[in-house]
C-alpha cells in the first residue's frame, strides 16, 4: 500500500503536468509560464500576459478540452476496473452492457434525424435506455447473474449497432459522415466548458464515491459466496457499483463518444505497476486514464495538423498492441 | 434408514449415536465432552430445507456442533453436505429453517457482524487475480474493517498470527494462483482464521490434497477446535473423520441419518445403509483410533 502512495503522488504531479503541458500544444505557441498565468488569472488571482485571443485559445478551446480528456480517461478506466472485477472477467470494459452503442444511436439519432435534443442528452439517454433493455432482457432469460447480464448486454449492443448502421445507410449525406465517424469512434473535438461540467461533475459524484470500494471489490476475489461469508452484500453491492459505473460511462460517453481500449487496458496496465488489490488500482487506474487520455487527444489533435484525428482511433492504435503485449504476459504466465 | 442399531465396536463410547426416526432426544450435557467454552452453546440448526430449481436438495436437517469440538459432515455425493454447509453459515437463506449458534440466530445478525462469529472455507476456492498469500490472508479482515479504513495493529497482528498458526510464513509473498494444493488450502484455511471466527465451517478442506497435507490439514482443524472453536468440515474420507474428529454428522439425500460420537455412529451397518458398500472397523495399531476398511457390498 505504501508503494500504491507512493505511485498515488508521482501519477498526481504527472496529470497536473500533462494538463498544462498539452495545453501549450498546439498550433499557436503557447508556453508553459503563459499557461499557468492565464489559470492564476481565470481563478481571479491576477491578471493575464496573453493577448484577447491567445486567452481564448487557452481557456475557451484548448483547457477545457484536455479537462473533458482527463476526466473521460478517469471515468473509462475506473469503469473498466470496476466491471472487471464484477464480472470477474478482464476482458470486460465500461462499455459491456450496451452502454456505447445505445449512446451511439442516440447521438446518430439526433445528428441525422435531426430531431431536436442536445447531443450529450441523446446519448445519455440513449445509454441509459441501452442498459435498462440490457437488465431487462437479462430478468427475462431468469434470475439476473452477471453472465446472462453481460450476455443480453451483447445482445442489445449488437441489436442498437444494426439500428444506428441502417439509420446511417439510410440518412447520411455529406458532411454529416465524418461527424458520425468521429462519433462512432469518439472524439473530444467538440470539448468545451459545458462537456468539463458534466463529466468533472461525474467524476466527483460518482466517480470518487466508487474509488472508495476497493475493499468490497477485493472481496469478490474468490467469488460471490466467499464474498459473502466476509460479510458482503453482495447483489446489493453488485448492482449498485455496476449502477454506478453504468450512469459514470453514460456521462462520459455523452461527451466524448464511444473511445474504446481506454476502460479495457489501462486496469491491467495499472496492475503491473500495484498488483491486483483494488484499493490501490481504482484510484491510480482513474489517473493513469486521466493521464493517457490527456496525451492520446493531444496526438490526436496535433499529429495531421491541421487536420484531426478522432481520439479513438489513437487510442485502438495504441491499445491494440499493447493489449496483444498484456496477453502474451498472461499466456506466459499461465 | 431402520432404527435398529448394533453394538459399538470402539468401547468407551459414552453416547448411542443419534439415528432418524428416533424420537428428538436431548443429548445428556448437551455434549460428549466437557465443552471448551464454558457457557457457551454450539451450533443448533432445526428444519432446514433447501429446494433449488424444484428440487428439495435438503429436506428438513436438524444437526448440531458441540462447542469447540471438531465435527465431521459425511455423505455421500450430492447428499447436500456443501447446500447445508452454506446454510448453517448463513450465506444463502434456506427456504425453511433456523439456525443459532451460541443461542443467538444468524440470520438475524447483520452480514458484517455474523462475518466475524461464522467462517466458511469454500471447496476449491479458485480466483484469477495474481493475489499474494498475505493480501489473501488479509481478505479475512473484511468484515472487520470498514470499506474506508487500512489495515490497522489488530488487523495486521490478526493476519500475522493466521499465517503463522498453518506455517506459511515462508510463502506470504507468493502467487496465490502459482501454489500447490496443499498450500492454497493451508492459505484459505489462515484466510479463514484471520476472520477469528466462534464457528469455522469448512467445505471438503482435504480434497485432491495429498496424504501428508491432508492429515496436517486435519491437525490444524483439531488445533483450531482445541483453542475454543466449534469446527465443523464436510469429509469425504471416512478415516479422516474416524481418526480426526470428535462426532460425526451423516447426510444422505438431503437428511440427516445419524450423528454422534465417531466410534459409536460410523457403524458397518451405517457404511452399508449410506454408501452401498462393506465395511469393517479395525482398530489404529498405534493410535488405536478406528479405520474403516471397506470391500464391494456381498464380496
Amino acid at each position: 500500500m505504501r508503494r500504491a502512495g507512493w505511485w498515488g503522488a508521482a501519477l498526481g504531479v504527472a496529470l497536473v503536468l500533462s494538463i498544462t503541458l498539452a495545453v501549450t500544444i498546439g498550433p499557436a505557441e503557447i508556453r508553459f509560464d503563459e499557461v499557468w498565468a492565464s489559470i492564476v488569472s481565470h481563478l481571479g488571482l491576477g491578471t493575464t500576459p496573453l493577448s484577447v485571443l491567445r486567452d481564448g485559445i487557452v481557456w475557451e478551446l484548448r483547457m477545457p478540452r484536455v479537462l473533458t480528456a482527463a476526466c473521460v480517461g478517469a471515468g473509462l478506466a475506473l469503469s473498466g476496473a470496476v466491471m472487471q472485477a464484477l464480472t470477474r472477467n478482464p476482458l470486460a470494459d465500461p462499455y459491456l452492457l450496451g452502454l456505447s452503442s445505445g449512446a451511439s444511436l442516440g447521438a446518430v439519432s439526433v445528428i441525422l434525424l435531426g430531431i431536436s435534443v442536445l447531443l450529450p442528452l441523446a446519448a445519455f439517454l440513449g445509454a441509459l435506455l441501452a442498459l435498462a433493455v440490457t437488465l431487462l432482457l437479462a430478468s427475462a432469460l431468469g434470475r439476473i447473474t452477471p453472465t446472462r447480464t453481460v450476455l443480453a448486454g451483447l445482445a442489445v449492443s449488437s441489436l442498437a449497432g444494426a439500428v444506428t448502421s441502417f439509420v446511417i445507410f439510410w440518412t447520411v449525406t455529406g458532411d454529416s459522415y465524418r461527424e458520425i465517424l468521429s462519433w462512432l469512434l469518439g472524439s473530444l473535438s467538440g470539448a468545451r466548458w459545458p462537456a468539463v461540467l458534466i463529466a468533472g461533475t461525474a467524476i466527483i459524484v460518482i466517480g470518487i464515491p466508487v474509488m472508495a470500494t476497493g475493499r468490497l471489490l477485493d472481496s469478490f476475489a474468490f467469488g460471490d459466496t466467499s464474498a459473502a461469508a466476509l460479510g458482503v452484500n453482495v447483489s446489493g453491492t453488485r448492482w449498485a457499483l455496476l449502477g454506478a459505473t453504468a450512469l459514470l460511462t453514460g456521462a462520459m460517453v455523452s461527451v466524448s463518444g464511444s473511445i474504446g481500449f481506454v476502460g479495457l487496458i489501462l486496469p491491467h496496465a495499472v496492475r503491473l505497476l500495484v498488483g491486483p488489490g483494488h484499493r490501490a488500482l481504482l484510484p491510480l487506474s482513474a489517473l493513469v486514464g486521466a493521464i493517457f487520455l490527456v496525451w492520446a487527444d493531444t496526438i490526436a489533435r496535433t499529429i495531421f495538423d491541421p487536420r484531426e484525428l478522432p481520439v479513438g482511433i489513437v487510442t485502438a492504435l495504441i491499445g491494440a498492441p499493447v493489449f496483444a503485449f498484456l496477453l502474451a504476459r498472461r499466456s506466459a504466465d499461465a | 434408514m431402520s432404527g435398529a442399531q448394533e453394538t459399538p465396536r470402539v468401547s468407551g463410547a459414552q453416547e448411542a449415536p443419534r439415528v432418524s426416526g428416533a424420537q428428538e432426544t436431548p443429548r445428556v450435557g448437551g455434549a460428549q465432552e466437557t465443552p471448551r467454552v464454558s457457557g457457551a452453546q454450539g451450533l443448533e440448526a432445526r428444519g432446514i430445507v433447501i429446494r433449488a430449481d424444484g428440487k428439495l436438495l435438503v429436506d428438513g436437517v436438524d444437526c448440531s456442533v458441540a462447542p469447540g469440538s471438531l465435527t465431521a459432515l459425511i455423505g455421500p455425493n450430492g447428499a447436500g453436505k456443501s447446500t447445508l454447509l452454506r446454510a448453517l453459515a448463513a450465506v444463502d437463506k434456506p427456504d425453511a429453517g433456523e439456525v443459532d449458534f451460541a443461542g443467538a440466530s444468524l440470520a438475524a445478525l447483520p452480514r458484517r457482524e455474523r462475518a466475524r462469529v461464522v467462517a466458511l472455507v469454500e471447496q476449491d476456492a479458485s480466483t484469477e487475480l495474481p493475489l499474494t498469500v498475505a493480501s489473501v490472508v488479509a481478505l479475512g479482515r473484511t468484515p472487520h474493517l470498514s470499506v474506508w479504513e487500512g489495515m490497522d495493529a489488530t488487523s495486521i497482528a490478526a493476519v500475522d498470527a493466521a499465517i503463522e498458526a498453518v506455517g506459511i510464513g515462508d510463502l506470504k509473498a507468493r502467487d496465490f494462483t502459482t501454489l500447490s494444493g496443499g498450500e492454497r488450502q493451508r492459505v484459505l484455511l489462515a484466510k479463514a482464521i484471520a476472520q477469528r471466527p466462534a464457528l469455522l465451517l469448512l467445505d471438503e478442506p482435504t480434497n485432491h490434497l495429498d496424504i501428508g497435507a491432508q492429515l496436517a490439514t486435519l491437525a490444524h482443524l483439531g488445533r483450531i477446535a482445541a483453542s475454543g472453536t466449534t469446527v465443523l468440515a464436510a469429509l469425504h474420507d471416512l478415516n479422516l473423520a474416524a481418526a480426526w474428529c470428535d462426532s460425526v454428522i451423516v447426510v444422505a439425500h438431503g437428511r440427516v441419518v445419524a450423528s454422534g460420537p465417531v466410534g459409536t455412529t460410523l457403524t458397518p451397518q451405517l457404511i452399508r445403509e449410506v454408501y452401498g458398500v462393506d465395511a469393517t472397523v479395525l482398530e489404529h495399531p498405534t493410535t488405536g483410533k478406528p479405520v474403516i476398511a471397506f470391500s464391494e457390498l456381498g464380496s
